[in-house]
């Protein structure tokens, strides 16, 4: 199927119109890390930058700056091991499952997605 | 007398005896000015030579006696000097004798006139090359004449120096700027250094494309331009949205620590009470899926997703000719129970859907109103894509069921749906319109009716199920609502290839078995699930299932298993190879009386069933061992696996039956 360029017009209607749709996925984010706090068992939801500096947070200041500190160092370090092994490789999940509850971090390209939860309740 | 007696020989005790001839021997002796002490053969190591070597001529001279005396010469500096202190000092004394007085007026005298002489008479001349050299410096004659002390100091000694001209320091330095220096510091593991081969790679192919396309740089740049600004403004605005892959990882991981022990039953629990069930099998309650928009709404239609296994479609609407609502079609995946992946809404209720099977992110679905749309996943937006509407030829009653087709020869997407309004239509994608071609009517034969003006109206059908034959692409059955069902052929759009008089009341589904070529299975309400071969008339299995059948559908693994549901709320799973006459399991699988299951589906992969109700749950069972019995090999043989032997299997059974009716 041969693309044939047609030349788009950014008019001031379609740029609002990108606006909203990227406010919309927005949206939908937000909603699906409201839904995450709001699960049964969970503690706290972080969300850090890649300097590890976070951004959004449900606990108090001093913990969440702890964590993100660790877990980020932790992160590098998982994914380094990752892909040495096989640079095609990559990091998609890591779990650290303690006595009193479970640490889950979803690293992204640019952020990291920290969920506390305590599965046994 | 004396003398001539000294002259006799006085031999000391210890002379040399020698004889005559020695005593007349001559020696010779030669007086040199040779030192006879000097050395004679001096060695000296010689640095350029790097070798020892005799010194050529050693000194010969010998000093007696040295004595270094202290006359200085009369007309030297030293001397003239000294005159002129003599003097002077004589005149200093007056108390010394005039004879000395008298001396020294002499003596100034003189050496007013030619001081050098009288000085050199009175000094004493001596030799000292050594005196001379001290007197060497260039001095001017002392002042003769100086009767008054004008000596600056005591050795009558003038020095003069003359210093060359010193240049003032100056100190000036000259500093380059710095250059600037930035720490940096990384590491070179496997995946950097591969990272930057992908990089480069994908510069390489982004260069090859710009190569091609030089026609479009300009308009192409303008256009970048624009680009760049509003993804810039994005940039700004949304720092969560990057974020949401994570986040959906999140929420299932999440989900599964919740539902942790659901998922371990799903994936490793095996009932092991099975054995000594004696063949008898169960469901076991998984997952249920609810979504609180969908409360009042009943589950209407179930597909399963044919790429992702673990993703299934559901549509919401309404059976109920009074209460008649909007409808919901949400796409909910095993791995997240909570909350539904995609939400589509709708004005009107949903009958049925259908996945496409090469573009597994369209659906078909069809409505109460008697509109077709096809919902495309990928797009963010949750109204369809393409949708039909009173002017490209909708229904006129609910679309009960639509089925997508191969592509045409233009390839365009194709999808079938059958109505109550006894038309089977043929939708076709073309150029982002829905075209309909009419495929067949549903005459009733027999019916013809006589309208106004001598016309003469043929009463159509209610088509209500339809099912396509997996192999041979034109047939297919079409069930009814009167309760008959046809053999159709795409071909064909005014006869029935055959008619089956299949039930007393409406076929609620028609299926195809997915093995076997000849037999497919009917549901009813009027209680009963039929299995037909499409050859043979009459059916060739008959169950009753006490009420009224909303759903059945064949197994994927077996071509002898199917599952019923009926309105009481029970699932009945049978295996024909096993029991022909009553179900493996019959089990209640919604909890309340008030509620009715509608529909069923297995899963192509998992031993898994879903179950919609009316009350918009959905809930998924595992079947056990026994309901998913292969057939066991004898010792020895090896296990045939695929679809013959499944196709074999059913013929077995039917031979069976049919055996009977040949004779």
């Amino acid at each position: 199927m041969s693309l044939k360029r047609s030349s788009v017009q950014y008019t001031p209607s379609y740029i609002t119109l990108l606006c909203l749709l990227c406010n919309r996925e927005k949206a939908e984010v937000e909603e699906t890390l409201k839904r995450i706090q709001a699960h049964k068992g969970v503690i706290a939801t972080i969300v850090v930058n890649a300097e590890g500096i976070p951004i959004r947070t449900t606990l108090d200041n001093s913990t969440t700056v702890q964590y993100a500190g660790l877990l980020h160092q932790l992160i590098m370090k998982a994914r380094s091991t990752v892909r040495d092994i096989d640079p095609q490789n990559d990091l998609t999940f890591l779990r650290i499952r303690s006595k009193k509850h479970e640490i889950m971090v979803a690293p992204d390209k640019e952020y990291l997605l920290i969920v506390i939860q305590n599965p046994c309740e | 007398d004396e003398w001539a007696a000294a002259k006799t020989l006085v031999k000391p005790p210890d002379q040399l005896e020698l004889t005559e001839a020695e005593l007349k021997e001559e020696f010779t002796r030669i007086l040199t000015a040779n030192n006879p002490h000097a050395p004679q053969n001096i060695i000296r190591y010689s640095f350029k030579e790097r070798a020892y070597k005799p010194i050529s001529y050693v000194d010969q001279m010998a000093i007696h006696f040295s004595l270094n005396g202290n006359m200085i010469l009369k007309d030297s500096d030293e001397g003239r000097r000294q005159s002129i202190r003599l003097s002077t000092a004589a005149e200093k004394a007056p108390v010394e004798t005039s004879a000395v007085t008298s001396e020294e007026t002499e003596i100034k005298d003189e050496e007013s006139t030619g001081d050098t002489q009288a000085a050199g008479d009175e000094e004493a001349e001596g030799s000292g090359t050594a005196e001379v050299a001290e007197a060497a410096e260039a001095e001017e004659p002392p002042r003769p004449r100086a009767k008054e002390q004008k000596l600056a100091n005591q050795f009558n000694f003038i020095e003069r120096a003359s210093r060359t001209l010193n240049n003032p320091m100056r100190e000036r330095a000259c500093q380059s700027e710095p250059t600037p220096c930035k720490n940096f510091s990384a590491t070179a593991n496997q995946w950097e250094i591969y990272d930057a081969y992908v990089e480069e790679l994908q510069k390489m192919e982004r260069s090859k494309e710009k190569e091609k396309t030089k026609v479009q740089i300009a308009k192409r740049e303008e256009e970048k331009k624009k680009g760049r600004n509003l993804t810039s403004l994005e940039s700004q605005s949304d720092d969560i949205t990057k974020i949401s892959k994570a986040a959906k990882i999140m929420e299932r991981m999440v989900n599964q620590n919740t539902f942790d022990d659901i998922a371990q039953d799903f994936k490793y629990f095996e009932d092991a009470s099975d054995e000594y069930r004696d063949q008898q099998g169960t469901l076991l309650p998984l997952w249920k899926f609810q979504y609180d928009k969908t409360k009042r709404l009943a589950v209407t239609a179930i597909s399963w997703n044919p790429k992702y296994k673990d993703l299934f479609a559901v549509g919401y609407g309404s059976y109920d000719f009074m209460k008649q609502g909007q409808g919901m079609l949400l796409l909910y995946t095993m791995k997240n129970p909570s909350f539904p992946e995609y939400v589509f809404s709708s004005e009107s209720g949903i009958m049925c859907l259908d996945f496409h099977n090469d573009h597994p992110y369209l659906m078909a679905v069809g409505f109460y109103d008697g509109n077709v749309a096809i919902y495309n996943v990928k797009k963010a937006t949750s109204q369809p894509s393409y949708r039909s509407s009173a002017k490209s030829g909708k229904h006129t009653e609910p679309v009960w069921q639509v089925k997508w087709q191969k592509d045409d020869m233009d390839n365009n997407l194709n999808f079938f749906s059958v109505s109550s309004d006894g038309r089977i239509v043929s939708w076709t994608l073309v150029k982002n319109e829905l075209v309909h071609t009419d495929v067949i009517k549903l005459s009733v034969e027999g019916t013809t009716m006589q309208g106004p003006e001598g016309l003469q109206l043929q009463t159509l059908g209610c088509g209500t199920s339809f099912d396509f034959h997996k192999k041979i692409d034109y047939l297919f059955l079409v069930g009814t609502e009167e309760g008959k069902i046809y053999k159709c052929s795409k071909y064909y759009s005014s006869q029935f290839l055959d008619v089956f008089e299949a039930h007393h009341m409406a076929v609620d589904s028609v299926s195809w078995n997915p093995y076997h070529l000849k037999v497919f299975i009917s549901c009813s309400s009027d209680w009963t699930v039929k299995i037909w071969d499409h050859t043979i008339k009459t059916p060739m299995f008959i169950y009753d299932l006490n009420s009224a059948v909303g759903d059945v559908a064949w197994s994927p693994y077996s071509s002898t298993v199917f599952a019923a549901v009926t309105t009481d709320g029970k699932a009945h799973v049978f295996d024909l190879s096993i029991n022909k006459y009553e179900a493996l399991c019959t089990q209640l699988v919604v909890a309340k009386k008030k509620n009715k299951i509608t529909h069923i589906q297995f899963n192509p992969v998992y031993p898994v069933v879903i179950i919609g109700d009316e009350q918009g749950h959905i809930t998924s069972l595992k079947l056990s061992p026994n309901l998913r019995r292969m057939p066991k090999e004898k010792k020895g043989q090896e296990v045939k696996k695929g679809p013959e032997v499944e196709i074999a299997k059913l013929d077995k059974l039917l031979n069976l039956v049919r055996e009977p009716e040949s004779k």
